[in-house]
């Protein structure tokens, strides 16, 4: 198995992983993350496994109980996640204040789920575009570091947090650099692979996650991929990692197309921006957090993300987008017209498609292949 | 058989002024779309901030995003205004306020007749997911400027042992907001901020949400003297201009008038056999649940959504550990803390984290939440719940099916039904009845008559 493989290895043996993890690193606590709002440097910096809490993509009825069925299909699956056991081996959960969604499945994991995880939270800000947004993450960094240290039982140093940081600096670079290679003519990596590196790297120890990165990196400097790379497509989107999606666009359709870039937050949203250094390292961390791109929820009176999608699909010359969300998603829902809008205006045509805890394969197949139909000049 | 009670009822004497003070706003909203009248129109959502541009002067009319997708519900044009949003490609699943509000905006109709009432600026306060991406699409489509307050780092429940240092932090971080929205809305509107008016506004939003918690307290009164579907129609008062002194005035007046009827046994319902507590907001076309379940005996006596909609209630344990609500009372130098800008806009911060328990509820949505309706039940006497699974307000649904768990733990029935808040298409009346008819059953009540 070459290093590419084992993204999907990870992303596929998540909780084997972490099991492994834990054997490895006896009284070592993992903290199960419901966003990337998670200020994960803090709790590795305390030497604590951050794992992202990702669904499963079946059918589940273990949430009912618990769950009005009019919140969105990924709130749902993670709980039910959690209800089935599967995620036992965390020690504690963290939400940062994401969206009322996922907010119930964190609270019905703390009330429901055994054994009964250490709750922690981060009360950050909801917008990220108020000039008081930062300094006030930075305070609330201050006071989860503290709790982060009560939990562990010991301080996190100046020193902690500068490892933690290049750490995941490191991870961020990493990836960028193998996403800049998705914009040649012939990308080395598919949509597939660059998804289960994405997500592996939010289930893995980022050291460990880098070393890989490092070799995938060598892979691919030789690699030529025996496909034909079709039509250049952007995904855009929320928690998307719907793997069979992404592997029906590029293997299973007569028309040949790859995923070449994306903004979602099993993507680019979630590596993109990295800490910049400065003398106050929650200063700095809080800074990242609040100027990364942002998920639609946090993303007003303006919309700042626009422009940025724009300019990946520019930059990866991608010939149209998937606009794909999860139903019941008004932040998502809000955006979506004048997105398509937006990038329409600009050259890239958009397809939306809606998502709910399983893919419907055949229906999807059939109208993906007409939009890319309607993207190329000639069919033969 | 025990012969069932029939309690004295009549109409609320202020009744009328109540219909007077709502249908008030709407009409300068109107005389504002037909140019007969240029009122400073603001508008945005209602849970918060309406008292802060009262400042700008005494031609200022909040427009509020949520009574007015309430009102286009009651008045039966949801399906008119929400075609004209999904012509746009908003999703059918989306807010059904929200839906009727964009709606009407690029429809240009008003449920109350006429243009719509664009207004000058969007002001808004965030706490609900929906709440800042609200007017993101009015304000593009109408080319007006837009500001958001964020609360949604709410204070936290008792329980969570929330330290000093992690208040101040999150007090500091609205209140600088605050003080930033008043300084744009001079800039945009080129006027010269009153601040007298905003400690007269302050003083008033703190007392009216005060006294109205007073009024819903009295209705744990046998027979309550408000019966849910009245309380809709005086909360709203609350909701669109309690920043004003006719909503103190109109409150005061109401409480008296509710001890009036407390001391002579008049019920806001003939029968109160059973009463019990509703949960979200009501399916605003269907009003008519009410009266059904009226003729089973049984009386609404309110719920967290008419209670608690703009704060003024103290979320606390008594000294056996059992939480409770009670209306906050209004600080004792309030006028005092009132005499500088500074002073209005922390009062005004301490009083919504403090005791805006809407606001932490959407937030916390789950782990104490849940513990409000059981007080509720409990403290109001209630003898079970009625719970709308209302599809169209995210907000009021989360956490919905464990505050159910916690009720059937405390020992209270619960009867759901599903709906949406303004999306009539999503209510299925016949399927209600029956479920209430079959929850009547299984408690033993039988139709009076």
């Amino acid at each position: 198995m070459g290093a590419i493989e084992k993204f999907q290895e990870i992303y596929e043996n998540r909780h084997d992983y972490a099991n492994i993890w834990k054997a490895k690193h006896p009284g070592g606590k993992t903290l199960g993350c419901f966003c990337t709002y998670v200020p994960e440097e803090i709790p590795y910096a305390a030497g604590v496994l951050p794992v992202r809490v990702l669904g499963s993509h079946e059918i589940e009825d273990y949430t009912a109980p618990h769950l009005f069925g009019m919140f969105c299909p990924f709130c749902r699956d993670v709980l039910a996640q959690g209800l089935q056991g599967r995620y036992s081996y965390l020690d504690g959960i963290c939400d940062a204040n994401c969206c009322m969604h996922l907010l119930q499945s964190f609270e019905a994991w703390g009330l429901n789920v055994e054994p009964r995880p250490k709750v922690l939270r981060v009360d950050a800000p909801c917008t990220t575009q108020s000039p008081h947004s930062s300094p006030f993450l930075k305070g609330e960094l201050e006071c989860f570091k503290k709790d982060v240290e009560e939990w562990v039982g010991k301080e996190i140093t100046q020193n902690d947090l500068d490892h933690a940081i290049e750490i995941y600096n490191e991870n961020r670079r990493l990836m960028k650099k193998i996403y800049e290679l998705r914009k040649g003519d012939r990308p080395p990596i598919t949509g597939l692979e660059s998804m289960y590196m994405v997500v592996s790297s939010q289930l893995m120890d980022k050291e460990e996650h880098n070393s890989l990165l490092k070799e995938v990196l060598k892979e691919l400097e030789q690699r030529q991929l025996d496909r034909e790379v079709g039509t250049r497509l952007m995904m855009v989107g929320s928690e998307n990692d719907d793997v069979e999606f992404i592997r029906m666009v590029e293997q299973k359709m007569s028309l040949p197309a790859t995923i070449v870039i994306d903004d979602h937050c099993t993507g680019s949203r979630y590596f993109w921006a990295e800490v910049v250094p400065k003398q106050d390292r929650l200063e700095a961390i809080a800074s990242r957090y609040i100027y990364r791109t942002p998920c639609p929820n946090r993303d007003w009176p303006e919309r700042r993300r626009f422009p940025q999608v724009l300019q990946l699909a520019k930059q990866w010359r991608a010939e149209g987008a998937l606009v794909i969300q999860q139903k019941f998603c008004d932040p998502h829902e809000l955006d979506i017209p004048s997105l398509r809008e937006y990038l329409e205006k600009n050259g890239v045509p958009t397809y939306f498609l809606e998502l709910d805890v399983t893919m419907p394969a055949g229906q999807f197949s059939t109208r993906v292949e007409a939009f890319i139909e309607s993207l190329m000049e000639d069919l033969v | 058989m025990a012969e069932i009670r029939k309690y004295p009822t009549k109409q609320f004497d202020c009744w009328n002024k109540a219909k007077e003070l709502r249908m008030e706003i709407y009409q300068k909203l109107a005389q504002k779309a037909s140019g007969e009248k240029n009122w400073l129109v603001v508008s945005g959502g209602t849970e918060g901030l309406i008292g802060l541009p009262a400042g700008l002067g005494d031609d200022y009319i909040p427009f509020g995003g949520e009574p007015y997708g309430a009102s286009t519900g009651a008045m039966g044009k949801s399906e008119q205004m929400m075609a004209y949003c999904e012509a746009k490609g908003y999703a059918r699943d989306l807010c059904g306020y929200c839906r009727n509000y964009l709606g009407s905006t690029f429809g240009d109709k008003f449920t109350f007749g006429g243009k719509y009432p664009h207004p000058d600026f969007y002001f808004q306060l965030h706490f609900c997911d929906t709440h800042g991406k609200w007017y993101q699409p009015a304000a593009e489509y109408t080319g007006k400027p837009y500001f958001v307050i964020d609360i949604g780092a709410s204070y936290r429940w008792p329980k969570w042992n929330e330290s000093e240092e992690r208040k101040k932090n999150k007090f500091e971080y609205v209140l600088a907001q605050m003080h930033d929205s008043i300084v744009w809305m001079e800039k945009i509107t080129g006027r010269k901020y009153d601040d007298e008016k905003l400690a007269d506004a302050v003083y008033n939003e703190i007392l009216s949400t005060s006294i109205w918690a007073k009024c819903c307290e009295l209705n744990k009164n046998i027979p309550a003297p408000m019966d849910e579907k009245s309380m809709y129609a005086f909360y709203v008062i609350h909701v669109l201009r309690r920043h004003t002194k006719e909503a103190v005035e109109f409150f005061n007046i109401l409480y008296d008038e509710l001890q009036d009827r407390i001391a002579k046994g008049i019920g806001g319902a003939e029968y109160e056999r059973y009463r019990m507590l509703h949960n979200s907001q009501p399916p605003w076309y269907a009003l008519h649940i009410f009266r059904y379940l009226e003729k089973f005996g049984v009386v609404c006596i309110g719920s967290q959504y008419d209670f608690m909609l703009s704060g003024g209630w103290d979320y606390y344990y008594d000294k056996n550990d059992v939480p409770h609500i009670r209306a906050a009372e209004p600080p004792v130098d309030l006028k005092e803390k009132l005499k500088t800008r500074d002073g209005a806009l922390r009062a005004l911060t301490s009083w919504l984290l403090d005791y805006g328990l809407q606001i932490k509820s959407f937030r916390f949505p789950m782990i104490e939440r849940r513990n409000i309706d059981v007080a509720i039940a409990k403290d109001w006497n209630c003898q079970g719940v009625i719970m709308h699974l209302n599809r169209g307000c995210e907000g009021w649904a989360v956490g919905q099916l464990e505050m159910r768990r916690a009720l059937v733990e405390a020992g209270f029935p619960v009867v759901t039904y599903e709906g949406n808040v303004a999306d009539p298409r999503e209510f299925d009346e016949a399927r209600t009845f029956a479920r209430f008819d079959a929850f009547m059953e299984s408690q033993g009540l039988k139709r009076l008559g």
